[in-house]
């Protein structure tokens, strides 16, 4: 297969790949912090491992490996026909035969010529066919895993590695590891065997031709490996010089605004070229790392042929050898051409499925910290009464320092609790505690006396709903995003929860109404409406306890009271929790707790807390004043 | 396209299976919406334009054609080269020593200069589509800098990053493989020509079988290609999918909707399984068809050739020479078929380049545009402007106002009664329909865009902050400001302390667009960011979010000392700022309804003093329910 020069190809596939910029920027480092794995002897074993899950499928594996063998035979056997033929047709005109029988000789190398070519052919057919199908569905083993394992790991991992690492590892490397079996694997079986096969057959020959016809091989593939793998190293480098080029480029267009405003396109500009050279630069040396190579690979070949041309060409005056043995020589060269060359491709396929297999299996081998106890029970709810006993938290990066401490509190179904407090204070933390997206460090949450830890998390984030302060939004109708909960939910009730959200008039106004399409890839809504959305999502639900966590932020004071107003009609079958800056959202709770430092400062009920005049008086007075 | 995409959609949807365990609204990762992938094979229009960008590199495209035609000729000669040899071992009636040598050097020269040449097409063709590329990519920006702000407000931004990225891309490959599709015409040709040359007869019977594959690839390449098209696709649905899982993590784990989303995303993986086999299958099925031809080819050869040996019409070396070349014949035919698809990418992105490339720059500097002095004195004029982003429907209607020098306007008013608008005039991002705006006395138009730029500073009500450091970032353009002037900045609004209690303080690199800093941090960095730029006017759009109340007071402080001394225009939200404000200018459906300041207004009983008497904390927290009864003119933009 004679391919185009690599570099041009790969520097396309650089943005080609559907993965956004900053993914493939920032990539790799993040993850290996995370991941316990030795460093020694992992290469070995990652590729074991790859190994190990390719053979599993058995019988395609045996027909590419099957056919390897039969093709490489196939292939050998065609120089030896053209020989013969050769050698026929000399024969023919020294008039040793009859022109009837040699004609007859001609017919039979000339059928034996094609029937062995179309049945190389097949034979490849089977071989590449089968090695990229082993390839695929490993990948699709290794997909399925990826993605159960990203859904199941837990935020606190979620909280360490960027997502951009994880885009990386599960496109990216994922296809690393596919190309393993194909590309490093069947490649390198099906060049030992032609080479040794090939050498055998022309050194038992011609010892000195068949020597001379080989020595191109050693250089050729020395000088292909290394060329790969410096086009590899200098190709990963060349792309975190795109990604600050795609980063500077796409910041400058979405802060087209501040750009214009402070009349900062020259400024820009120098930016861009900067990057832009940066960039160039790489590239341009991804050229002059490949031309001298590929052309002097080129030339030892041609020069070996020469030399095989020169001796052989003497040997026939001499008669040693047939001219027809002379050209099997010659054609086994061209043969092996372009495999030989192919050894920096399969070096290269060896040192990346490693790299991206270490990865991949990194993520996949890490534990799962927060799941089902062994023997957890799924949530019974009788009272619907919350309870924080004694409960302190810190997360794992910084463990000596607690965020939340010793907090006591309890939350009677049809209370609502505020939480309120400087940023930093640990507000959301607390929130974050209740669905156990994070475990207690110290005390434990108990709902209706179960600890939460003891129930499946099934029945349990079933129970509890966070209305998180970031909506996520999925590229898909606004129906199916409110009904994200509980997709199996009637249109009625999606409409219902779009009501009390104050979002079903707006939605009516769009284009598709509920057949709208939102998220990236659809229409844009605005931060408040995002947050009305999140909000309708979370009644679907019909949870037990409902905790705000500042998510009304980007919705005004009216329209949050009309919220209020819709969702406490429910209220007394649930336990609600607010975390709000404004104070005029959680005024009316039962409780309120002031937070600061991770600790409750202050707590009680709206009128309690101004008569003691501290802390949450202040704050009232603060916001007061400033209307 | 659109209509089949949306097909699709409702069929995903209404894909219930009786197994229960794919609920009716369940999706996971979205139908990618592909843009045109391939356009005409040719279009003219695309390629004069591509050709514009290759033209500074004639020289080194000159270089490379011709070592490429160097590069094929040697290739085709050192066959030729093994017949002459062969033929001369062969002649009876001895050897001509002499002619060997001449041989052996003429072989010997053919591999040094196809060594010389191949080195010189693959680094200059490889350099020179480079080169291009950047430059074409360089072109985009630099025109996106410029065309008007109402194109930028309606394209949205990844969808430029993928002509930047992608289109430009797909012709930088279409260049490189154009070029070395010169060289693959040159061979096919070459081989035929050799071929006819050395026997006419077997040449064309020889050919006549090659040309099979000409017939069979026309069959197979759009079959193949929508195969690969499907696998592709498949392939960004997959990932798509899995990008949309990494992002939304904690939402489908605080829903727990991880057991449906698996079973649906294995329903991704296994079509992506599919169709990738299938592509495989297309793939492999030439290797056959083209190794039986070879054989056939060979075969013909032979058999025919051989009694042409026979009967002394050719010499062994001719056959030995038509074997090489039936080896090498489908390489070029390969490459030039897949060239087609490359080239009909290119059109349709270059046609998507184009379209970019040609979109007008509206405002540009007059020829004799002058440069804004910073000796001017700062007083902004508003003197019966209409201006529209469609000009038949003005957003502002003969708006009159004027701003002296050092004063702070608040401008107030429902949303989309034109504030934004008018704020967007005086830094001249669009250009007036009628009327003038003015700048330190003179008409915006007069002056350079720089310049002005210079002069007035503008806080958006989000702000954006780049990747980088705080230093970096509180500089930005003015580079020449030094690290102390960056740290008053950062002390007078307030922004100091926080920044200290970063890990790395100035130094600190803030994540994608602030990520890692709070929007009351991001405002105060914006706020640093205006007062280093130091300008006599500052407008500024005053965040609506909700921010916690100690930071809303941090704000609050940093805004009087950044109007201090300026003449500050407010497109105001909160009454703290607007109470503040030397003059408050009331706008209404795209006219200016009342003047003056707080207790003016207030005294007149008019719109403000309605809106204000409602007793919400920002006139945009009004429902629009109240604002309909309040406002006079009933209706509202």
């Amino acid at each position: 297969m004679v391919s185009r020069p690599g570099v041009y190809r790969k520097l396309n596939s650089v943005w080609n790949t559907p993965v956004s910029n900053d993914a493939i920027g920032g990539a790799t480092q993040s993850l290996n912090s995370v991941t316990h794995l030795e460093a020694a002897g992992r290469d070995l074993s990652t590729l074991l491992r790859i190994t190990r899950m390719s053979l599993r499928h058995r019988w395609q594996v045996a027909f590419a490996i099957g056919s390897t063998l039969v093709a490489v035979i196939l292939q050998l056997l065609i120089p030896q026909l053209l020989g013969r033929a050769i050698d026929q047709s000399h024969i023919a005109i020294g008039g040793g035969v009859t022109g009837a029988a040699a004609e007859g000789a001609l017919w039979i190398s000339a059928l034996l010529l094609l029937a062995v070519s179309a049945l190389r052919g097949l034979f490849t057919m089977v071989q590449n066919y089968f090695a990229e199908a082993v390839g695929h569905h490993v990948a699709y083993e290794l997909r399925l895993a990826c993605y159960e394992k990203i859904q199941r790991l837990s935020f606190s991992f979620h909280d360490q590695v960027h997502s951009g690492d994880l885009i990386t590892i599960g496109m990216l490397d994922l296809e690393g590891v596919r190309t393993y079996f194909s590309t490093a694997l069947v490649r390198a079986l099906h060049l030992t065997m032609l080479i040794g096969m090939g050498a055998y057959m022309l050194i038992s020959t011609d010892p000195v031709l068949g020597l001379l016809a080989l020595s191109f091989v050693p250089f050729v593939g020395w000088r292909s490996s290394v060329t790969q793998l410096r086009l590899r190293a200098t190709w990963l480098d060349l792309q975190e010089r795109f990604s600050v080029l795609s980063r500077v480029m796409e910041e400058n267009l979405g802060g087209i605004r501040v750009v214009r405003a402070f009349a900062a396109q020259t400024y820009e500009m120098l930016k861009f070229d900067r990057a832009s050279k940066n960039a160039l630069d790489l590239a341009h040396e991804l050229a002059d790392i490949h031309a001298p190579n590929t052309s002097a690979m080129t030339l030892s070949y041609f020069f070996a042929m020469g030399l095989v041309l020169w001796i052989g060409g003497n040997k026939v005056m001499t008669d040693e050898i047939t001219v027809g043995k002379l050209t099997t020589f010659l054609t086994f060269m061209t043969i092996l051409q372009m495999p030989v060359r192919q050894i920096g491709l399969i070096v290269n396929a060896f040192a990346r499925a490693s790299t991206c297999g270490s990865r991949l299996f990194g993520l996949l081998d890490q534990d799962i910290t927060i799941r089902d106890a062994p023997d957890a029970r799924p949530l019974e709810i009788s009272e619907g009464t919350l309870r924080f006993d004694n409960v302190s938290f810190a997360y794992p990066s910084t463990e000596n320092r607690a965020i939340v401490k010793n907090i006591n509190f309890e939350a009677r179904r049809g209370e609502t609790i505020a939480i309120v407090g400087p940023p930093g204070s640990g507000k959301s933390t607390m929130a974050h505690l209740i669905p156990r997206f994070y475990d207690v460090t110290g005390g434990a949450i108990t709902f209706d006396g179960q600890d939460i830890r003891k129930v499946t998390l099934a029945t349990l984030r079933k129970a509890v709903a966070v209305v998180q302060q970031d909506a996520f939004l999925f590229t898909t109708t606004i129906e199916n995003n409110v009904a994200y909960g509980d997709p199996w939910a009637k249109e009625q009730r999606i409409e219902h929860a779009s009501e009390s959200a104050q979002l079903h008039n707006h939605i009516l106004g769009l284009p598709a109404g509920y057949e709208t399409v939102v998220g990236e890839r659809g229409i844009s809504l605005s931060g408040g409406q995002r947050q009305r959305l999140t909000i309708a999502r979370t009644m679907m639900l019909r949870p037990s306890v409902v905790v705000f966590d500042d998510s009304t932020a980007a919705i005004d004071a009216a329209t949050e009271q009309r919220i209020r107003a819709a969702i406490r009609r429910f209220a007394n079958e649930r336990v609600t929790i607010i975390i709000a800056h404004r104070l005029s959202s959680l005024m009316h709770a039962d409780q309120i707790l002031f937070i600061d430092n991770g600790e409750i400062v202050e707590r009680g009920t709206h009128e309690e807390l101004l008569a003691k005049r501290e802390r949450y008086k202040a704050l009232y007075d603060l916001q007061m004043r400033s209307e | 396209m659109a209509q089949e995409d949306g097909d699709e959609l409702e069929g995903e949807r209404n894909d219930v299976r009786g197994d229960g365990k794919r609920p009716p609204r369940a999706v996971v990762g979205s139908h990618r919406i592909e843009e045109e992938m391939f356009g005409r094979a040719f279009d003219q229009n695309v390629i004069r334009r591509i050709w514009a960008f290759a033209r500074p590199y004639k020289a080194e495209l000159f270089i490379s054609v011709s070592a490429l035609l160097i590069f094929t000729g040697t290739q085709l000669l050192i066959p030729l080269i093994i017949r002459c040899a062969i033929h001369h071992w062969m002649a009876p009636g001895g050897i001509d020593h002499s002619y060997l040598l001449a041989a052996a050097g003429a072989f010997l020269l053919a591999i040094l200069v196809n060594f010389a040449a191949g080195y010189t097409q693959e680094a200059v063709i490889g350099k020179t589509a480079e080169n291009v590329l950047f430059d074409i990519r360089r072109a985009m920006f630099g025109h996106l800098q410029r065309v008007s702000l109402s194109f930028m407000d309606k394209t949205e931004v990844g969808r430029l990053m993928s002509r930047l990225q992608g289109d430009v891309n797909s012709i930088q490959e279409f260049l490189a493989n154009s070029l070395f599709s010169v060289g693959d015409v040159a061979l096919l040709f070459g081989i035929v020509f050799v071929m006819l040359w050395l026997d006419f007869r077997l040449g064309l019977l020889t050919l006549s079988v090659l040309s099979i594959l000409f017939i069979v690839r026309i069959f197979w390449l759009p079959r193949a290609r929508d195969a690969f098209m499907a696998a592709h696709e498949t392939n960004s649905v997959t990932n798509g999918a899995l990008a949309e899982a990494i992002h939304g993590v904690r939402t489908v784990q605080s829903m727990d909707r991880q057991q449906v989303n698996f079973i649906l995303y294995g329903d991704k993986a296994r079509a992506n399984l599919r169709t990738h086999l299938i592509a495989a299958k297309y793939a492999q099925v030439m290797v056959p068809i083209v190794d039986g031809l070879t054989g056939l080819a060979m075969a013909v050869v032979i058999v025919v050739g051989g009694s042409m040996i026979m009967n002394g019409r050719i010499d062994v070396g001719v056959l030995v020479a038509y074997l090489f070349y039936i080896q090498r014949f489908f390489d070029p035919i390969r490459s030039l078929t897949l060239q087609y698809s490359i080239m009909q990418r290119a059109m349709a992105s270059g046609k998507r380049l184009t379209d970019v490339l040609d979109v007008k720059i509206d405002i540009q500097d007059k020829p004799d545009a002058r440069a804004l002095s910073a000796e001017m004195n700062g007083s902004v004029e508003f003197r019966n402007v209409t201006f529209g982003y469609n000009p038949n429907h003005p957003v502002l209607k003969n708006v009159s106002f004027r701003a002296n020098p050092g004063e702070t306007v608040a401008l107030v008013g429902p949303t989309g009664s034109g504030k934004s608008s008018a704020m967007a005039l005086v830094h001249r991002f669009y250009d007036v329909q009628q009327g003038q705006v003015l700048v330190g006395g003179q008409d915006v138009r007069d002056l350079t865009q720089e310049s002005l730029g210079r002069q007035v500073a503008m806080v958006l009500q989000e702000p954006f902050l780049f990747t980088g450091t705080v230093l970096e970032n509180i500089r930005y353009h003015k580079t020449e400001a030094t690290r102390d002037k960056v740290i008053e900045a950062a002390k007078a609004v307030g922004a100091h302390d926080f920044i200290m209690s970063l890990a790395d303080g100035y130094e600190a690199q803030l994540g994608e667009r602030g990520g890692n800093l709070s929007l009351g941090q991001r405002q105060l960095i914006s706020f640093a960011r205006a007062l280093v730029a130091d300008a006599k006017i500052l407008v500024l759009d005053e965040a609506t979010a909700n921010i916690d109340s100690y930071t809303e007071m941090l704000i609050q402080k940093a805004l009087k000392k950044l109007l201090a001394g300026r003449t500050g225009l407010v497109i105001a939200h909160r009454l703290a700022t607007i109470r503040g404000a030397d003059r408050i200018i009331v706008f209404q459906n795209g006219q200016v309804i009342e003047t003056g300041n707080h207790d003016k207004l207030m005294a007149m009983g008019g719109l403000y003093s309605k809106l204000y008497n409602l007793n919400y904390a920002s006139f945009d927290d009004i429902p629009e329910e109240k604002l309909d009864t309040t406002a006079t003119a009933g209706c509202r933009t």
